[in-house]
């Protein structure tokens, strides 16, 4: 049964959802799963729950809820501190850089990512790909310094930096294949590429990330919808 | 250098660079500060420590150890200077509630206030001065909320989200000065009127704060700069 009061609301294909499952996984913590429909407009409690962003997830905790994934991750960290497996490195200097390169994931390399779905030309799609490529070679350069050779960015366990970029592996999959190109190259990117194999497979992750061609369908319709809603109104 | 020495790049005017400082002040540390000229280029100094975005501020302790991007640097500075007084609060809601705000602030509502500046038409700046608003409106709520009745968003002392906040004042006055118009209004947030106040003349903040007109001087220099890149991108 789940741990009183905890609630994830989300979706099955968000990333920024996955990151949250894989932490209260990480952590043991049993937790409701309330599924938004993002094809669907959107409900009474995303709406209440998060009305400045209007966006999943959204964690319930004793009924406060807490938006923003990263920051959500911190606070799962924060308050169950019983856990073997911290999320969160405890030297502050480490610390500083995963949150760092955390933020590198959503600052920069995820929305290339989103720029190579939904560019408008193929000029775009071409500098959106480049930019993506640029950003696995900089994260590649990253875990090399934080995995101080171990499997994951956060050492021996799976940690800040591991959930923010591991969560987008099905997506990165799926943009690849419609690409026609591995977007984590094993020429450019060799340890990444281990690395993505280390990540998929932990205990946490492997059943929260979605089935590839799942995502490959969901993916179209969702491209259909942000396409539209992004058209010019005539 | 020295194990212990910390060092900031930074530049006057930008208010990312502001927050380590006032961080650095609330704790009683003390630093060397060293400024960064960002119109004559970027030093040497700047590209090594911060290779991925190349922007200040960075903050440098002891040798080897760069740290990057303002709000990172402000908890890095609490965390490894835990015996001073804390800047984010210790219940993890709270927590998350600073960092909320503190990343709106960032993300949504800073960018917003840029935008006045540069907006293109009357419809493009009232949209914008709408958004900052709308934000101030979220701000003053989010301050009643966690003030609980002191005088700042962290309570008794300046916290968190009053230097991630505050930290913007200066340039939120220089647009007000801009477009002869109050966006920090005593009739609609009069909670944050009096902490603003009480914000920019706090010992840790009132020496690291930029004078208005001297911020109003640069912004106009920075305006035509903007303008006239984008010109020049028309014209090719």
């Amino acid at each position: 049964m789940a741990e009183s009061n905890v609630k994830v609301l989300g979706t099955w294909a968000s990333p920024f959802v996955m990151r949250v499952k894989i932490a209260l996984h990480l952590k043991s913590v049993r937790y409701e799963d309330v599924e938004e429909d993002l094809l669907a407009p959107k409900s009474e409690l995303l709406l209440k729950s998060n009305p400045v962003y209007k966006k999943i997830p959204v964690f319930f905790h004793a009924h406060n809820p807490i938006c923003e994934s990263l920051i959500i991750l911190q606070y799962i960290d924060e308050v169950w501190t019983t856990s073997a497996s911290t999320i969160l490195p405890s030297d502050p200097y480490e610390r500083s850089q995963s949150r760092f390169w955390a933020a590198y994931v959503d600052d920069k390399f995820f929305p290339a990512l989103r720029r190579l779905v939904i560019g408008a030309t193929e000029e775009d799609k071409k500098a959106a790909l480049a930019e993506v490529v640029e950003g696995t070679v900089v994260l590649e350069g990253a875990f090399g310094e934080l995995s101080k050779g171990k499997a994951f960015f956060g050492g021996d366990n799976i940690g800040f930096v591991d959930i923010a970029l591991g969560s987008l592996l099905g997506w990165i999959e799926v943009i690849g294949k419609q690409c026609e190109t591995k977007l984590v190259s094993e020429a450019k990117t060799p340890r990444l590429v281990q690395w993505a194999d280390c990540f998929s497979a932990h205990e946490a992750v492997k059943d929260v990330l979605p089935d590839v061609d799942k995502l490959a369908d969901f993916g179209l319709k969702l491209r259909a919808k942000i396409l539209k809603a992004l058209a010019p109104t005539n | 250098m020295a194990t212990n020495e910390v060092k900031v790049l930074g530049s006057w005017p930008s208010p990312f660079a502001m927050r380590p400082r006032i961080a650095l002040n609330l704790k009683s540390l003390t630093y060397e500060y060293i400024e960064e000229k960002l119109w004559e280029g970027k030093s040497e100094l700047l590209l090594q420590s911060n290779p991925v975005y190349k922007k200040i501020p960075v903050l440098i302790h002891g040798n080897n150890k760069p740290i990057c991007e303002s709000l990172i640097i402000v908890q890095y500075i609490d965390e490894a200077w835990s015996s001073g007084p804390s800047i984010l609060p210790s219940d993890p809601c709270e927590r998350a509630v600073a960092r909320f705000w503190a990343a709106y602030l960032d993300d949504k509502w800073f960018p917003a206030v840029k935008s006045i500046g540069v907006a293109k038409g009357e419809e493009a700046k009232k949209a914008a001065i709408a958004q900052v608003e709308e934000g101030l409106a979220l701000m003053e709520e989010a301050y009643d909320k966690c003030s609980k009745g002191k005088g700042y968003f962290g309570g008794d002392e300046v916290g968190y989200l009053d230097i991630a906040f505050g930290s913007f004042l200066g340039w939120l006055r220089v647009t007000e000065k801009f477009n002869a118009m109050k966006l920090l209004d005593e009739g609609k947030t009069p909670g944050l009127v009096k902490w603003a106040d009480r914000f920019c003349s706090h010992a840790a903040v009132k020496d690291v704060m930029p004078d208005t007109d001297k911020l109003a001087e640069f912004g106009k220099f920075v305006i035509a700069k903007i303008r006239a890149a984008g010109a020049a991108a028309e014209m090719h």
